[in-house]
């Protein structure tokens, strides 16, 4: 499905992310892990195109397109969705609007999936205006469901969710990968990052991969990644790259 | 001069698409009342609204004697040139509305003023909502297609009785060449209401206006809310006043501001004179193409018991925003306009789902200039 090959970013005139080799294939789930500021959400945005995020060399393959210089809205059509960490606040455009221009769906059909993560109220407010952090959430897994992504990037789905709406949160994560669809015919994809690996009481993930200083260090199980970080820090991560 | 226009669907086709645009109904649907002028001539006045009347100004003088109380009483005669060359006029035209004491009317009174070929016309309009009334008026002003030069004087005085609640919704459609200046005040009574929202998005001289609303009842309340686009060429100088001059009196200044080359200038003043008053002043501003959008907002308050605040920005679209939709799926251009339509969409509390309508229309068609 997504195929990152010898990827060099830069942001700001600085490289930010050096030699990025990655390859998620159809039906996985990877999990991103790493310290603050080592590049991880970088790399997100420079898969989805945003402004700002200059790839120096290498390239971007999705669907078997490379899509590394592609415009961002052409990379959503060919089938990527991001949930952002922080979405930006547009006063005036109502969430129902919003949810109406990106998508094909009636009304009904929105409104349903609205109820689904309780969001129905907020499709008459402005856009992330005044939502809390468990709302802004749930916008964004409800514009996903509009949009339906055949992959989807996560940034740190658990960041400012209450106990409670966790679960929901991890549920319907689960449902955007197709988890309740078997292996084999499962064909939606994901990369996910998170610090505290709540995300993985809900879904299971196939590979992770550790980011330091802008570098992968090291790629593995999941559970296993985040069994290490708990106990020994991401010290552990640079020293197996040292070895 | 044509002499067979009695009213609105004797114009030409392309004139009709004008004044549609500045929400005026030209067969009537929706509407109670109409009045038409055409440069000095007033070509139709009809009302079939119990309890309202609309009258032509020497009409309306001759039929009551007490009309000349509300003539050059809330707009003074000498106030500036323009009122000074209006009050010189022997032969005043403009509408008179008179809400009877206790008349509700939900659909609104259309009053269309039309410029066709004369170089300046002028109307002196006079809208008296008496005890416990309400009404709602579109005026709707507008230049024939092939008006290439002229200027449009107005008078406009507005009195909102105790308990009465006035809307007044002014669309403006002129031509690159014409300059327009309105001369409005309102006196709000006792627990009254006024509404009063401007649009402006189509290309114009200039239009200079600074409408004053005097609060002199307890619990008045009055709403400003002005959505305007000025194009390449266009003066806007724009502003609107309150004056809290009872108790317990608020007033909100709202303003949304474009400029796609054209220069806008965004005055606000609320003077807070007695207790327990409050006032807003908020002005956004979008710089879509290099083009000047000054914000003055001023806030005066004379004693501790008022409360008054104003926020201003001016800036172009965030980035941010534009490829946040685009992530969704939306080209660039769809994820602007979206944005900008958001940015326009100025929801007025007590407005008539008839009236917000029009104001949607007018700016939906506007946007695809954008």
């Amino acid at each position: 499905m997504l195929d990152i090959s010898d990827l060099h970013v830069n942001v700001d005139g600085t490289e930010k992310l050096h030699d990025i080799n990655l390859h998620i294939g159809e039906g996985e789930t990877h999990i991103l892990m790493g310290p603050n500021g080592s590049g991880k959400s970088t790399l997100l945005k420079a898969i989805m195109g945003f402004g700002g995020y200059t790839i120096t060399s290498g390239s971007i393959v999705f669907k078997g397109k490379d899509i590394t210089h592609m415009p961002i809205h052409e990379r959503a059509h060919l089938g990527i969705g991001m949930m952002f960490q922080h979405p930006p606040a547009i006063s005036g455009l109502k969430l129902g609007k919003l949810l109406a221009a990106t998508s094909h769906m009636g009304e009904g059909a929105i409104e349903a999936l609205a109820q689904s993560v309780n969001m129905e109220p907020f499709l008459t407010r402005d856009v992330n205006v005044g939502f809390s952090g468990g709302e802004m959430k749930r916008s964004e897994v409800l514009q996903l469901k509009v949009q339906q992504p055949d992959f989807v990037m996560l940034d740190e789905p658990e960041s400012g969710v209450d106990l409670e709406n966790m679960s929901l949160m991890g549920k319907e994560i689960a449902g955007l990968l197709e988890k309740d669809i078997h292996i084999i015919n499962r064909q939606r994809s994901g990369l996910i990052i998170t610090h505290t690996g709540y995300i993985l009481d809900y879904l299971e993930a196939d590979q992770g991969h550790v980011l330091i200083d802008g570098q992968i260090r090291c790629h593995g199980n999941p559970r296993e990644i985040l069994r290490v970080v708990k106990e020994k820090g991401y010290g552990e991560c640079l020293r197996c790259k040292q070895i | 001069m044509q002499t067979d226009i009695t009213d609105m669907e004797h114009l030409s086709e392309k004139d009709r698409e004008r004044l549609a645009l500045t929400g005026l109904e030209v067969g009537m649907q929706n509407r109670c009342g109409s009045f038409f002028q055409i440069d000095q001539n007033v070509v139709q006045t009809t009302c079939g609204a119990e309890g309202v009347e609309m009258l032509p100004i020497k009409a309306a003088l001759e039929k009551y004697d007490w009309v000349k109380d509300y003539y050059w009483n809330a707009v003074p005669k000498d106030k500036d040139k323009y009122t000074q060359y209006l009050a010189k006029q022997e032969d005043p035209q403009g509408l008179v509305v008179i809400a009877h004491p206790g008349a509700k009317v939900e659909m609104p009174l259309q009053a269309c003023l039309f410029l066709r070929e004369e170089p300046v016309q002028h109307v002196h309009n006079i809208f008296i909502a008496r005890e416990g009334s309400e009404i709602h008026i579109i005026s709707g002003c507008a230049s024939s297609w092939q008006k290439e030069h002229g200027a449009h004087i107005g008078v406009t005085e507005i009195y909102v009785g105790k308990g009465a609640k006035v809307t007044s919704t002014m669309i403006h459609n002129w031509n690159p060449g014409i300059s327009v200046f309105p001369r409005s005040a309102t006196i709000i009574e006792e627990d009254g209401t006024f509404l009063s929202n401007y649009v402006c998005m189509q290309p114009v001289h200039q239009v200079n206006m600074y409408p004053t609303a005097r609060l002199v009842g307890k619990n008045a309340v009055a709403r400003f809310s002005s959505i305007v686009v000025a194009t390449p060429g266009s003066l806007l100088d724009l502003g609107s006043r309150a004056i809290l001059g009872a108790e317990n009196t608020s007033a909100e200044l709202i303003t949304r501001a474009i400029t796609t080359g054209g220069t806008i200038i965004s005055r606000g003043h609320i003077l807070g004179e007695k207790d327990n008053t409050r006032g807003h002043i908020e002005c956004k501003g979008l710089i879509l193409k290099d083009g000047i959008i000054h914000a003055i907002p001023e806030i005066e308050g004379t004693l501790t018991g008022t409360e008054l605040s104003h926020e201003a920005a001016v800036g172009k679209i965030a980035r941010h925003e534009i490829e946040y939709l685009m992530a969704r799926g939306l080209s660039e251009e769809e994820a602007t306009a979206t944005i900008i339509r958001g940015f326009l969409d100025v929801k007025i509390s007590g407005l008539p789902a008839v009236l917000q309508k029009q104001i949607d229309t007018a700016i939906d068609k506007a946007e695809s200039g954008f």
